[in-house]
């Protein structure tokens, strides 16, 4: 039987991926945020997941204006990084698992989650530059990743709880798929950030801080927040953040925090780091 | 009954709603164009004539002729969108940030460094209106 073993959340800042891809990761400037992921990248290669069901959102790159899904999980077998304005990424190709993303995909619909079905698209840095965080940079990614992307660029994004209540359907569709697999659940984007207009810059850390305690132990009661608050405390970007209740609403009530990091700045952006796992 | 708003009044920021992205399509769709390698050459060797491809208006047009990522926005441009603009142009989130703030690059990426800009915090010569 597959299980969801362990989460993880991330920032995926496009300028940590040109600092990997561009070999800066040793300079002054990027070494403490790349120090924070050191113990993660041991981790994961004692953890070896075969499945890793990575929530992100895509930046104006697999989906323009003409098409704007809330969910949509990829069930592709595999997915090229996309060109988003300086050519794609010198990352590998994703690997997909669609069986187990056509029966994910099957099982929450049914449970009432209306997810759109991808059978063919590119990703971009919101989903390469977490791999590349927990990975570096081997030539091949060494697990499967099933994509969901969620809609936080046009106004509004699903509701906290929504996504909370989604990790939970999504826990129970992984735990009815009769392979044995160690499946991780990541959230991604956030934290604070504002690339915009005249406030672009905003950083939150209290809030950040507090989302990270929330998250953790209380994350019900954190669904609970309104789209309003996160875009005035942490930014209009940092509406990202509810997509890491997808993650968490996948793991169990109580959770082991192996690893919590906070860092500022990447660029524009508070970067928030958690390894969750499941009490065996 | 029109959209709800609750998030008009944050001060120094434009949420992309469905009225924003109405008003931005054909802007947004441009710069959706410039994911295409060929699409980047072409817009480089004579950016007026690949703007007038698309059917958006004179104000848009000259907002990003000007590089004036405030007006792009206010004309209905989406920073995901735009961000195409500046990548093919080689410069990074933080140069069109800065751009947008009135900071030089300098006094902006300071500030980022020393923690950024704190929630309540704005330029004092900013308004509040960009929709």
């Amino acid at each position: 039987m597959a299980r969801i073993t362990a989460g993880v959340a991330t920032s995926h800042v496009p300028a940590i991926g040109a600092a990997i891809d561009q070999g800066k990761t040793r300079d002054p400037y990027w070494a403490p945020l790349f120090d924070g992921y050191d113990f993660s990248k041991r981790w994961i290669a004692a953890a070896k997941p075969d499945v890793i069901f990575l929530v992100y959102n895509d930046h104006a790159s697999a989906f323009s204006l003409d098409i704007v899904p809330t969910f949509a999980i990829g069930c592709a077998d595999r997915f090229e990084p996309a060109d988003e304005g300086w050519g794609p990424r010198p990352v590998p190709n994703v690997i997909g698992a669609p069986e187990l993303a056509s029966h994910i995909a099957q099982s929450v619909i049914e449970s009432d989650f209306d997810l759109t079905i991808i059978n063919s698209m590119k990703v971009d840095h919101g989903l390469t530059v977490p791999l590349s965080l927990m990975f570096g940079q081997p030539a091949a990614w060494p697990c499967k990743v099933i994509p969901l992307a969620v809609n936080v660029v046009l106004y509004p994004p699903p509701s906290g709880n929504r996504c909370y209540q989604l990790g939970k359907a999504i826990r129970r569709a992984v735990a009815s798929f009769d392979q044995d697999l160690n499946v991780q659940i990541w959230g991604t984007g956030g934290m604070s950030h504002q690339l915009q207009g005249p406030r672009a810059g905003l950083i939150n850390t209290v809030f950040d801080q507090q989302y990270l305690d929330r998250l953790i132990l209380n994350p019900a009661e954190l669904a609970t927040m309104p789209h309003l608050q996160y875009m005035r405390e942490a930014g209009s970007e940092g509406i990202e953040l509810v997509m890491w209740l997808i993650m968490r609403g996948a793991l169990d009530e109580r959770v082991v925090v192996r690893h919590r990091f906070y860092h500022v700045p990447a660029s524009n952006t508070a970067v928030g780091h958690l390894i969750l796992e499941n009490p065996t | 009954m029109a959209l709800q708003k609750p998030y008009a009044d944050i001060p120094g920021t434009t949420i992309f709603d469905a009225d924003q992205a109405r008003r931005g399509y054909h802007l947004n769709m441009f710069c959706m164009s410039l994911m295409k390698p060929d699409n980047r050459e072409a817009f480089k060797a004579d950016e007026r004539r690949y703007l007038d491809r698309w059917p958006m208006t004179e104000e848009q047009k000259q907002a990003v002729l000007a590089r004036d990522y405030n007006r792009m926005i206010a004309a209905g441009g989406n920073i995901y969108y735009l961000a195409k603009i500046f990548s093919c142009d080689g410069k990074s989130f933080q140069f069109a940030a800065a751009s947008m703030t009135g900071m030089t690059q300098e006094a902006y990426a300071q500030m980022m460094l020393s923690g950024g800009r704190a929630p309540e915090g704005l330029p004092d010569e900013q308004d509040n209106d960009h929709g």
